[in-house]
């Protein structure tokens, strides 16, 4: 049950990021709209590594028991990766919407639209 | 010493890139210098091991962390989680053209980019743009590549966005990585798609157990669609153009190179996970087609009407990536058939395809390299405003030259030789796709004749010489020469690296 509710708040967050990136004019908003996609993706691949009564992959706290079943911690680890990029990705990029706020006085996407001078 | 090259040719420009902040703050010259040893110590390294694995055959493993680092089993695993990094023919071709090209794009930057306090970012950004680029390349599991993507993609949008004072760079520097970031998104959606089913992230691993069901084929294009966004593939090339043109030009020639090492992950992914299967194979290679005629014609056709140099140079970017992935593509589509057309045409469509990876890094690096030039002399990229360079700066003329022949594939440089290869192998696969690819060629030509014209020719607008500081001229300089040999003596290039390289893509 509670892993059916993971792919279904899965599924919703990446509508929701999806939907958002695709009407969404404003540039802080557009960060804001990446952020829940990665987050809904993030969440699935946790919950992939998910596995049934087992253990943290620690071997010094094991138990001797002949069967030990461990989660393998890659998922994990390369979701703490993720994390870490989706925040110097958002950094970026919230530091070059304030760059283009201030050359252009808008946030707006249909008013940044368009080259028409050359430098 | 050998065993710890495919290691050492990620950290030494990381660790370099990391160094160079503290250096800076000293003494901006050795800081210079610094990035300049470890770009020479890539270079030597990756020559290093290129007799190895070219002539031998051999390929190199890496296990991270391990012991005994290159002791593996058949399937390429010591241990399934560690870090795994592999050094095949393949990977090394690009992996030369990395480092050689990237140093040149170096030396011409030391002396374009005005020296000021911000230049210790500049040369930061680029160094770890670099180990990005040599992350990807060497390796051999899906978490690695999708890290050093990451590394790849936010250091050049930072690159991009890097005149900030101006009014456009900051969104083209925003545009960019919001496709990058969207894209990586969805490569990581790939991957887990993968992971659930196989339950390991190494390639060679994935290679022998993709069983080409559904969810293997939703994989597969999950992981292909962003790699082709990120090489500026048609349908999703709208970042190009801005990108481009309002980057510096060494760093508009280095996303370039970027796009040309994703379109590395896209040839090495789809031919790991879609080739050991006929009814995965074909349909990928159909959607190579597809997309390499879109991106030639639409490319070629939006270039034909640009003023700005700079955007005219980025969509003749976009429509030269089609040739190589119809090149591609023709390859992809014959290799699982079962009957005697892959040895006939399909490999030598696939050689010719790799040859203008190879080419177009040479020329397109050359142009955006003049382009700035042309910027940086007549102070706008608008070319009615531009004339009579010519008459002064004769030899950005003789480079310009010969970069705007060799795209238009003019016989005695080397884009002739690649597309006459491509031609040749494509007519037999299917005559109609030629016959654009020809016409692609000569529209090329003529919008090229449009940019010679304006900047070159007509009445010279000031009389001023302008001398252009010698590194300049060198890293254009060596470039054309690059370009003049490969198309004077192809068999070289064609004999000790391509081949080679299409081995190690089709037989393992």
């Amino acid at each position: 049950m509670s892993a059916i509710l993971l792919y279904v708040t899965f599924i919703l967050l990446l509508t929701i990021g999806i939907i958002a990136l695709l009407f969404k004019r404003n540039l802080i908003k557009i960060v804001l709209a990446f952020n829940i996609l990665d987050s809904g993706i993030n969440l699935f691949f946790i919950s992939l590594g998910y596995r049934e009564n087992a253990m943290a992959p620690i071997f010094t706290l094991a138990p001797f028991d002949s069967v030990i079943t461990m989660v393998l911690p890659t998922p994990q680890a390369l979701i703490l990766t993720n994390i870490v990029i989706g925040f110097a990705t958002t950094a970026l990029m919230l530091g070059v919407s304030v760059l283009t706020y201030r050359n252009n006085n808008t946030l707006d996407t249909r008013k940044l639209r368009g080259v028409e001078e050359y430098d | 010493m050998i065993k710890h090259v495919p290691i050492l040719l990620v950290a030494i420009p990381l660790l370099a890139a990391f160094m160079i902040p503290m250096i800076g703050m000293v003494n901006r010259t050795a800081r210079t210098v610094v990035g300049a040893i470890a770009l020479v110590m890539i270079l030597a390294a990756s020559y290093y091991i290129a007799g190895d694995v070219l002539v031998h055959g051999r390929i190199l493993y890496y296990m991270v962390g391990s012991s005994n680092p290159e002791i593996v089993t058949e399937h390429g695993l010591t241990f399934p989680i560690r870090i795994g990094l592999k050094i095949d023919s393949f990977s090394l071709f690009f992996i030369i053209m990395t480092t050689t090209l990237v140093f040149i794009f170096y030396l011409f930057s030391t002396q374009y980019i005005e020296e000021n306090e911000r230049k210790n970012y500049f040369t930061v950004l680029f160094i770890s743009m670099v180990a990005g680029m040599m992350g990807l390349l060497v390796a051999n599991d899906l978490f690695t590549f999708f890290v050093f993507l990451e590394i790849l993609s936010i250091s050049s949008a930072a690159l991009v966005a890097f005149r900030t004072e101006r009014k456009h760079p900051p969104y083209a520097g925003y545009k960019y990585m919001f496709i990058s970031a969207v894209a990586t998104s969805f490569f990581l959606l790939g991957i887990a798609f993968l992971y659930a089913q196989y339950g390991s992230f190494n390639i060679d691993y994935l290679k022998e157990a993709v069983r080409g069901t559904l969810l293997d084929k939703i994989a597969i294009v999950l992981l292909i669609i962003p790699l082709a966004m990120k090489s500026g593939v048609v349908p999703m090339h709208m970042w190009i153009p801005d990108t481009y043109s309002e980057a510096p030009a060494p760093i508009s020639a280095m996303v370039k190179l970027g796009s040309l090492i994703c379109l590395y992950g896209l040839f090495r992914i789809s031919f790991s996970f879609g080739l050991s299967h006929a009814h995965v194979s074909y349909p990928l290679g159909v959607l190579f087609i597809v997309f390499g005629i879109l991106s030639m014609f639409i490319g070629v056709t939006q270039a034909l009407v640009q003023k700005d140099v700079k955007r005219l140079m980025a969509f003749h970017a976009v429509s030269q990536v089609g040739y190589m992935l119809l090149g591609m593509g023709v390859g992809l589509t014959v290799v699982r058939a079962g009957d005697a057309s892959f040895a006939l045409f399909g490999k030598v469509a696939m050689i010719g395809g790799l040859l203008h990876v190879v080419n177009n890094a040479l020329y397109k690096g050359l142009l955006f390299l003049t382009s700035g030039v042309l910027v940086r002399h007549f102070k706008t990229r608008n070319l009615d405003a531009m004339h009579g360079l010519a008459h002064y700066d004769v030899f950005t003329t003789v480079v310009f030259m010969i970069a705007a022949l060799a795209i238009s594939g003019i016989p005695p440089f080397n884009g002739f030789v690649s597309k006459i290869i491509i031609y040749e192998s494509v007519f037999q696969y299917n005559p109609v796709l030629t016959l654009i690819a020809i016409f692609v060629s000569i529209l090329t030509l003529a919008s090229f004749m449009k940019v010679f014209y304006s900047a070159f020719l007509g009445m010279p607008a000031n009389k001023r010489p302008m001398e252009q500081p010698v590194l300049i001229k060198c890293s254009m300089l060596v470039l054309a020469v690059f370009i003049v040999v490969i198309g004077i003596y192809p068999q070289g290039i064609l004999k000790v690296l391509i081949e080679p390289a299409v081995n190690a893509l089709v037989n393992f």
